[in-house]
């Protein structure tokens, strides 16, 4: 590890310990009964030494002794054990409620996120921060708490007990401690390596699996299983291979360091033997001597894994730091205005935006829009239509210029206050795991189920919902799940349409219902339009020919701007569209 | 579980000599008590150090083989564990890869991709660790006890009566935290799934402010999977304490058994040492085998998962050419290349019919149109041709021969279908565009391209048609996503050609585009283009116009447009009449 990864590590133990900080009295407890817990475990060989010392031989044994001796015995075993529980509830106390509060702040975190961030990252990428990644450092702060702790402790104690019994037959084990870390360092180094292989490896068979089974109705279409199952075989025989070495070689680690421990258990035999015979301890010196070297050991083969783990909890750590401390949203104005009821003037002034500095996207533009117009924004696929949307409801800020809603600058208002006077209906129709009535509801929690049948009806949503199980109170499961995504997109609709919002924002809302049902919604939406600012994406003309003002877009900038007629007769770019859909070829 | 074992039979050997190995292993483990009381007793108590010197050889030697054994063993359960789950794997994918549409929309692909992947490396470890401890640890649990006996039977009483209380706790808090560890997993489920939520609709969310209330939902599940966490961690920490009293009390009822035993000269003092040693082996072990058995009960629960798998059996009918079924072939020469007679079709499960009496003739070379609502059928009716689906009533005549009787491979070599959901894999864009022929020249390469609208964004990428494509086509657009597919299909130069909406990411003039390059190629396929754009269809041979399943439409556009109402409601939808008659 070189200089600035330590120094990362170092920050990230920092970061953790400010979140043990809160439970700071559980893990004083959990270090006392920790050290309790382990001097009372090392004690008790030596009483159990004791006692058989006082067994000599036939008719040579002292039961008034060994029966005080056994007595103290129980009573240790009963303080070690409550001790022990007690030290477990601690550590569990504190393990889990730092992973939550972890796991709190980082989904506060997301709530406040800006969308750029968001954006740029997948979804499965920071969900597994907080659920895997918070799992895993879980797992290793436990075993950290559990194992590091008591097995430093136990190292110590029993060195010191040893010591204290005989100073030589320690120094035996002490000399060949090392050996047993040596192996396992050794064979963990050769591993590693081997394990990256093997995960890689998974890696792509994953990714393969993904794509071919994911995808496996256009394999078939195209007769590809042949081939397929050739590939996947090629995959699945390299990772037969590293698989075997890894698991194997990972599982040598075992025996050999139990080798390493028969070894040291052996010595302890030996010159405990030959202590013996000089008088130099007793038997039961002996006995409690060799259950040290079982003990003693344990511990050194436990850390090394802990330590791999510890590591490996960090790195999860790290990832959630990063997260957590992700710069958020800029905060709202202080000082804007309590609960501004908007009318639906926007007027756009200079505004400059792009997504990142390399690439211009919209440059000084200008747009005036009064309350109860209507907007579209037309132009060819991936032209970048969604960027006005974007900025219209906050979601990513203008780098310059101004955006004025009823004479109010954008950024001086709460961004709930401008986000609750815009409808929108997006492309990717979202619903949330809930019943029907809850995602409807979603603008509007109060909404008696008069207005929810009322709005529901407006954009013929009521059909099908009727026809669900239990109707407004059918759950729908993840990402919409049963229904189909034109049912889902009337859902999204009739969500609006019950917030009712001065704003309207459609993003080719319609384009995944059939002409026929978007008729339907058509008559719902002139309503809802009527006297509301509406912005609307859409690739079907027919349907913003009407709009005061339309927006032409192409690679991410507005390049016409004007009425359906005054565009034609300019004869640019609109004009070309508009003829490419009437054009029989 | 038992129907996979099959795929160990190639690896007997390894599965037989691992435990086996693994057996001596912990024989050898249980003669070191033994030995180190022969050493007290015999060594110290005569003083004989040539004894101990001996003794300890004895001890290292019982290492070295134990070692050795050992190692032996772990070598055969990897090979044997590996090998089982690579054939596992590799016969699942294969018996995936015969799944019929049907089987794929009733199994789910994410349940497909979770067999193939963790649930079989559940299944892999599971195997390893039965074939490296299963039978160690209750061998050891039980040699110590029989080794106990050796040396005294009355001390060895105390074995028969911790090793059931042992077990009871061990198990019993086992038993009882495997439902509790299946609500955590529950509770942690919904943790995750309303932070997944939170991403992936984040603008919904914020745009109808729920975050506030999302925040308060959040740490609802968080709580209450905390407190889920905690109970069930607390039941856990009982579990050192409890053992560790009861192995102590046996030690305890040892050492007064034991001086009584050496009071009476009936054992010796090293021998107690070694009942000593015995009992905290037996702790050892018991825990391992717990935490085995957690191990294993989850690996059946995936084993079990994908034996269901293997238990569907593909519904795809593949017959192989009979000699008489080519005879048939020139049972009718009539001009009609595609005939649909009263086909009615319905999805596995479904209670309705999707298609119902469709009747129509297609002649060679002619474009239809397929137009009709979400819903109303248009998909289910293309996919009948390929037989991605079998029809459930009616027939299909395909060049004069029943479809039933081509074989799969001979009638979707004569299709190339381009479908809704612009699919492509991680590879080149030539690899991708080879899909439809696989030694495709650098010409035919070129036509496809150029005829699917994809040329001028493929030539624009600097490395041509050797652009990388990432999973799924990801680094690609829409639009372009969708032009790489229709060459994909085009590439085939297939006799019939289905564009099923495929058109939906392309703008209104790179469609117009396309359809007027198909249109003119040189040997121009029957095509069929599903659409729910009037645009699209309305120059084609042949309109059908499908609602709920039925056909109530068929003939050009000037004819359905004066006869068919449905026709002309969809039209005038998208081009309002004033427009038209302009």
């Amino acid at each position: 590890m070189n200089q600035t990864e330590k120094k990362a590590q170092k920050e990230t133990i920092k970061k953790v310990l400010n979140y043990i900080k809160p439970y700071s009295i559980y893990v004083l407890f959990s270090i006392i009964l920790a050290s309790v817990t382990v001097i009372l475990t090392l004690y008790a060989p030596i009483l159990i030494g004791k006692a058989i010392d006082f067994i000599v031989g036939k008719e040579n044994v002292k039961f008034d002794a060994i029966f005080l001796i056994l007595k103290q015995l129980g009573v240790i075993i009963i303080c070690t054990a409550v001790a022990q529980w007690i030290m477990n509830l601690c550590n569990n106390k504190i393990t889990y409620s730092v992973i939550r509060d972890m796991r709190a702040e980082a989904f506060n975190k997301i709530e406040i996120l800006p969308l750029s961030y968001i954006d740029s990252h997948s979804s499965g990428e920071l969900v597994s921060r907080v659920i895997a990644d918070v799992d895993q450092f879980a797992d290793g702060l436990l075993m950290g708490f559990t194992q590091l702790f008591t097995g430093v402790i136990t190292i110590l104690g029993t060195l010191f007990f040893m010591f204290s019994i005989n100073v030589w037959i320690t120094l035996v084990v002490v000399i060949i401690t090392p050996v047993s870390l040596l192996v396992a360092a050794f064979i963990a180094k050769r591993t590693y390596s081997m394990f990256r292989l093997q995960s890689e490896t998974r890696g792509e068979q994953t990714a393969f699996i993904d794509e071919m089974v994911g995808n496996l109705k256009v394999v078939k279409a195209f007769g590809h299983e042949k081939e397929a199952i050739e590939k996947f075989d090629a995959i699945n025989e390299k990772l037969e291979k590293y698989s075997l070495r890894a698991t194997f070689f990972s599982s040598i680690t075992n025996p050999a360091t139990r080798f390493v421990n028969s070894l040291v258990y052996t010595a302890v035999g030996i010159s405990g033997a030959f202590a013996g015979i000089y008088g130099i301890i007793t038997i039961g010196n002996l006995s409690c001597f060799l259950s040290y070297a079982n003990q003693y050991t344990k511990p050194f083969n436990e850390i090394s894994g802990v330590i791999t783990e510890l590591q490996n909890a960090l790195a999860c750590a790290a990832r959630i730091f990063e997260l957590i401390e992700e710069e958020p949203e800029v905060p709202d104005y202080l000082e804007a205005p309590e609960n501004i009821v908007l009318q639906g003037n926007v007027l756009l002034e200079d505004v400059s935006f792009s997504y990142s500095k390399e690439k211009k996207l919209i440059e000084h533009f200008d747009l005036n829009v009064k309350a109860g117009q209507r907007i579209a924004i037309v132009g060819p696929t991936g032209c970048g239509k969604t960027t006005l949307i974007n900025l219209l409801m906050r979601f990513y800020d203008i780098d310059s210029g101004e955006i004025k809603l009823d004479g109010n600058n954008m950024n001086r208002l709460k961004r709930k206050d401008v986000r609750s006077s815009i409808g929108m209906v997006l492309q990717d129709t979202w619903l949330k795991i809930g019943t029907v009535r809850e995602n409807i509801i979603m603008g509007k929690p109060d909404a008696t189920d008069e207005e929810i049948k009322k709005a529901a009806k407006a954009t013929g949503a009521h059909n099908f919902i009727k026809r669900l199980p239990n109707a407004y109170n059918t759950i729908i499961g993840e990402d919409g799940g049963n229904l189909s995504q034109g049912q889902k997109q009337l859902l999204c609709i009739t969500r609006v349409l019950l917030l009712s919002p001065p704003m309207l924002i459609l993003d080719e809302a319609t384009s995944s219902i059939d002409t026929r049902t978007e008729l339907m919604i058509q008559e719902a939406f002139h309503k809802l339009m009527e006297g509301r600012t509406s912005f609307i994406v859409a690739h079907r003309l027919s349907t913003i020919r009407e709009a005061d003002v339309i927006l032409v877009m192409k690679d991410g900038m507005i390049i016409e701007q004007g009425t359906h007629f005054e565009l034609l007769k300019k004869n640019g770019f609109y004009k070309n569209l508009y003829d490419s859909q009437f054009a029989n070829v | 579980m038992k129907s996979l074992l099959v795929y160990l039979k190639d690896y007997k050997k390894e599965s037989i000599l691992g435990p086996l190995f693994k057996l001596l292993e912990a024989s050898f483990e249980l003669f070191v008590p033994l030995v180190m009381a022969a050493i007290i007793d015999n060594g110290i108590g005569n003083q004989d150090s040539f004894y101990i010197i001996k003794m300890c050889f004895i001890m290292i030697l019982l290492g070295i083989i134990g070692l050795i054994c050992s190692i032996t063993a772990q070598y055969f359960a990897a090979k044997a564990s590996i090998g089982f789950a690579t054939k596992l794997r590799h016969s699942l994918f294969s018996h995936i890869q015969g799944f019929s549409f049907s089987d794929m929309d009733t199994l789910g692909n994410s349940t497909l991709i979770t067999r193939m992947t963790s649930d079989i490396n559940q299944v892999q470890s599971g195997v390893n660790l039965v074939l490296r401890l299963f039978l160690r640890s209750p061998f050891v649990v039980f040699g110590a006890m029989i080794m106990a006996f050796t040396i005294n039977r009355e001390a060895a009483y105390i074995f028969v009566c911790a090793i059931p209380f042992l077990s009871l706790v061990v198990f019993g808090i086992m038993l009882f935290n495997i439902p509790l560890f299946r609500k955590v997993q529950m509770n942690l489920d919904r943790v995750l799934g309303i932070t997944r939520e939170n991403l992936t609709g984040v603008r919904v969310i914020r745009a109808f402010n729920k975050e506030q209330e999302e925040r308060q939902q959040f740490e609802n599940y968080n709580k209450a999977l905390t407190k889920i966490q905690m109970f069930a961690g607390r039941i856990s920490a009982l579990m050192n304490p409890f053992t560790y009293v009861i192995v102590n009390a046996a030690i305890i009822a040892l050492i007064w058994k034991g001086a009584i035993q050496v009071n009476l000269g009936i054992i010796t003092r090293g021998e107690v040492v070694a009942l000593v040693n015995y009992m905290s082996q037996i702790l050892v072990e018991l825990v391992k085998l717990a935490n085995l058995i957690i191990t294993v009960t989850k690996a059946l629960a995936c084993a079990k998962r994908i034996e269901t798998i293997f238990e569907v059996e593909s519904s795809e009918k593949n017959i192989d050419l009979l000699s008489d079924s080519l005879e048939n072939e020139v049972h009718s020469e009539t001009e009609n290349y595609i005939t649909f007679s009263h086909v009615g079709f319905r999805y596995k499960g479904a209670s309705e019919e999707a298609l119902t009496d469709i009747s129509f003739e297609v002649k060679r070379g002619q474009t239809i149109g397929i137009i009709g609502g979400t819903g109303s059928g248009k998909s289910s009716l293309v996919h009948l041709l390929p037989r991605f689906y079998e029809v459930t009533n009616g027939e299909i005549i395909l060049d004069g021969r029943k479809l039933s009787d081509y074989s799969l491979a001979e009638l979707r070599a004569k299709i190339g279908i381009v479908m809704q959901k612009a699919v492509l894999f991680k590879g080149t864009i030539r690899e991708n565009v080879c899909w439809g022929k696989k030694e495709a020249t650098d010409k035919e390469m070129e036509e496809a391209l150029t005829i699917s609208q994809a040329k001028e964004f493929v030539d624009g990428k600097k490395e041509g048609m050797e652009f990388k494509l990432e999973q799924g086509g990801r680094n690609l657009s829409g639009g372009q996503r969708q032009r790489l597919t229709i060459a994909r299909a085009l590439i085939k130069k297939p006799e019939i050609l289905i564009l099923d909406d495929s058109a939906s990411a392309l703008d209104f003039a790179t469609d117009a585009k396309l359809r007027h390059s198909i249109r003119t190629m040189k040997e121009r396929p029957t095509i069929f283009i599903v659409s729910q754009r009037a645009a699209s269809i309305q120059s084609a041979d042949q309109i059908l116009v499908l609602e709920d399943g039925k056909l109530v439409g068929v003939g050009n556009h000037d004819k359905l447009l004066k006869e068919c109402l449905v026709y002309q409601e969809i039209y005038y939808s998208q081009f309002p009449k004033e427009e038209v008659t302009a």
